[in-house]
């Protein structure tokens, strides 16, 4: 019997697939969906036999909870669960992915048309555009990750987005990933491309729900260009569901001067993944990449950055952290590149934990690759408990001890937190994470 | 108001208190002095409730009731104030923040109403002034880059808005150059009243002069050796701890 989601089951599935396809089967896009599939099935999906996947063993989980009427489930989703998962006070251009499928209607597609170049993937494809031919899966190609190469084969929505040269997006753009699950599983495979044209600036929120009581699987993929002196914000934020396997691959490639800012917040899921690369391929940039964790339960969020310097005189900075209560698992893994030609690169990575409970594990790893020989490069790693002494101090103070507890967890979580420019996103989070933090531990 | 009886506790499996009787009554200053390691933060804390040390006997009875038997945040609610002679630093906490939280805890606990932000920044304003505070400091990470005086004084600070029954002041005085020391011995004193009682530890005889206490006490191993009234503790700066030392050993 075939399998769901390695490769004697998904050729079935993508054979299948091309029957029914008819003329699409001949674009340009197909053509490249098919040479993702033939480098997929030269790797197939990892297991965690495979060093990179060694603490995210992505393919049982996968195999386990899902089933084949999973990929084809209907977008029907309440209003009500849409408003309960939109930042209520936040001014955007709001984008919906509803069970993997874009729905321009409750989108601002029109508005947002009026201001920038805003396309599907597919009619990007249709109509030529050079900017998306040119870069879509080039930066996230089939050989980078497994599971970009299957997301490579097998995605059929996605949204171009080109903010022209020196142009200022007025609004965020905040896009939706909703996973209405009362009916049954949901297996989605979006794939993005945002390019920012020169001296542009803009900023990008991906926020990931699944609602519902089955499970979801998202493998997605979001290209980021930044083209030179181009400032771009990029956050992505994931919500508790015990029922979500995420699979996130987020592809960022950076031109001369540019400066892009990531943060990552992680607030649950039965597995989730995200890998963060970026290349830095001119001098002169910036790269900030920041990440939370905020786990309880048996949730396992596994964050794998890259960041490769290619050119000299840039700088990447890097500060995740992660707090983890119950049988909860975190992995950090960042690896930093530094090429022979990437001489005065300032790189840095931290990474920072605490354990609230005896069964939490974190994993962290930091990999530094360094062929140039004039570079500052640092990293560390910490992971302890909440410090008792400031604990009792507050305790000494009148505050009960959990008050006290998630008023210094906060504290941390904050440190993250208020990197976040946008006033409103960062209000969200602020009131988002400190009700966990009161409710939970 | 506080009553302690042959109180023993150790660390570790260390006994570093070895039996110690004290009485303090409302209204009262009590200073309690020592050369260092003679155990006088240790009983400070004991008295505030840090769980690390281990009471193996004795008892301590505040306002009639079993201090040893309460959480550390109930004695704070109940008025056991300790300023710390070493504060931890917090980082991302800044005092005003933690504050709010606490007094309005407290005032649930006596069954008060909450503070809104108004009056809670005008008894702020008010209790800086006592112990002639920055206002940026309070809304600083707490204790992070400090000066060892601002810390001390942050510590005052605290006590005033809370306001405490019993006060316990450890080393307030350590780090602080004479003028800092006047305003803090200052602001302590306008805290004193007939229904509130101050321990104040010290080694030095010097903050005595300003806060002036109505018995002093010699700490020495684990013991209260020597008690009497403040002329000890000028003759203890006369005569240095050896002679309380030798008498001890007899
Ligand atoms: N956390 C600890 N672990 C082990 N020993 C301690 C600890 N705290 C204090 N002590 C010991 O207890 C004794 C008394 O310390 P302390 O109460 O700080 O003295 P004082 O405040 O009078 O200088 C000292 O010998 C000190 O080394
Ligand atoms: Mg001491």
């Amino acid at each position: 019997m075939p399998e769901l989601y390695n490769k004697e089951g998904l050729k079935a599935r993508f054979d299948n697939w091309e029957k029914q396809l008819n003329g699409e089967k001949s674009s340009d896009f197909h053509s490249f969906r098919k040479e993702s599939f033939d480098s997929y099935l030269k790797v197939g999906t990892p297991s965690r036999k495979n060093e990179e996947y060694k603490y995210t063993g992505l393919d049982k989980v996968i195999e386990k909870n899902f089933t084949e009427d999973d990929w084809n489930r209907s977008v029907e989703i309440s209003d009500q669960a849409v408003k309960d998962r939109i930042i209520q006070d936040l001014d955007a251009y709001s984008i919906f992915f509803i069970n993997g499928i874009l729905n321009k209607e409750l989108s601002h597609w029109d508005e947002l048309s009026k201001e920038i170049n805003l396309m599907t993937v597919k009619e990007a494809f249709e109509a030529n555009e050079k900017d998306c031919i040119e870069n879509f899966g080039k930066h996230a190609t089939p050989e980078s990750d497994p599971f970009t190469a299957i997301n490579d084969s097998l995605t059929n929505e996605g949204i171009y987005i080109n903010i022209k040269k020196g142009q200022i997006l007025s609004k965020p753009v905040m896009i939706y990933y909703l996973n209405y699950t009362e009916e049954g599983g949901v297996i989605t495979h979006p794939h993005n491309l945002f390019v920012f044209g020169e001296n542009s600036q803009g900023e990008v929120i991906e926020k990931f729900d699944t609602i519902g009581e089955n499970h979801s699987l998202s493998n997605i993929v979001s290209e980021i260009v930044v083209n030179r002196s181009a400032v771009v914000k990029y956050y992505k934020i994931q919500s508790e569901h015990n029922g979500n396997v995420h699979v996130g691959n987020t592809q960022v490639w950076q031109d001369e001067r540019s400066n892009f800012t990531s943060t990552t917040l992680s607030f649950g899921g039965m597995m989730v993944r995200n890998n963060l690369n970026i290349t830095l391929d001119a001098s002169h940039c910036e790269a900030n990449m920041y990440g939370l964790s905020l786990l309880k339960d048996n949730h396992h969020v596994d964050h794998h950055t890259t960041v490769d310097h290619r050119k000299p005189h840039a700088d990447s900075n890097e500060l995740y952290k992660g707090v983890f209560d119950d049988k909860s698992t975190g992995v950090f893994n960042g690896k930093i590149f530094v090429r022979q030609d990437a001489q005065k690169t300032n790189a840095f990575q931290s990474n920072r934990n605490v354990l609230l409970s005896e069964d939490a594990t974190i994993n962290t790893k930091p990999q530094l690759e360094i062929w140039a020989d004039d570079v500052k490069c640092s990293h560390g790693a910490t992971t302890g408990q909440i410090d008792p002494e400031q604990l009792f101090y507050l305790r000494s103070r009148g505050m009960d001890k959990q008050s006290a507890r998630a008023l210094l967890l906060y504290a941390f979580a904050m440190d993250i937190v208020e990197h976040i420019g946008n006033e409103q996103v960062r209000n969200y989070l602020e009131n988002l994470i400190s009700e966990r933090l009161h409710k939970n531990f | 108001m506080l009553k302690i009886e042959d109180l023993k506790a150790s660390i570790e499996g260390k006994e570093i208190l070895k039996g110690i009787n004290l009485e303090v009554k409302a209204g009262e200053v009590h200073a309690i002095m020592g050369p260092n390691g003679s155990g006088k933060s240790t009983l400070a804390s004991v008295l505030a409730g840090r769980d690390e040390y281990e009471v193996t006997s004795g008892s301590v009875s505040y306002n009639g009731e079993d201090l040893l038997d309460m959480d550390p945040e109930e004695r704070a609610r109940e008025g056991v104030f300790l300023a710390f002679q070493y504060p931890v630093e917090i980082p991302g906490v800044s005092t005003t923040n933690f504050l709010k939280t606490s007094i309005n805890q407290i005032r649930e606990h006596r069954g008060q109403d909450p503070l809104d932000a108004v009056s809670f920044l005008s008894r702020v304003k008010e209790k800086m002034k006592l112990v002639e505070m920055d206002q940026s400091l309070l809304s600083r990470a707490l204790n992070e880059g400090f000066s060892g005086g601002e810390k001390k004084r942050n510590e005052v600070f605290q006590m005033a808005m809370l306001e405490p029954k019993l006060k316990i002041l450890d080393e307030t005085d350590s780090g602080l150059d004479i003028d800092a020391l006047r305003i803090v011995a200052n602001g302590v004193n306008k805290l004193r009243n007939e229904d509130n009682a101050t321990i104040v530890v010290t080694h030095y005889q010097r903050l005595l002069e300003y806060i002036v206490p109505d018995y002093v006490h010699v700490l020495y191993n684990g013991r209260i050796v020597k008690s009497g009234t403040k002329d000890l503790a000028l003759e203890l700066e006369e005569k240095g701890y050896d002679w309380i030392k030798a008498e001890a050993a007899v």
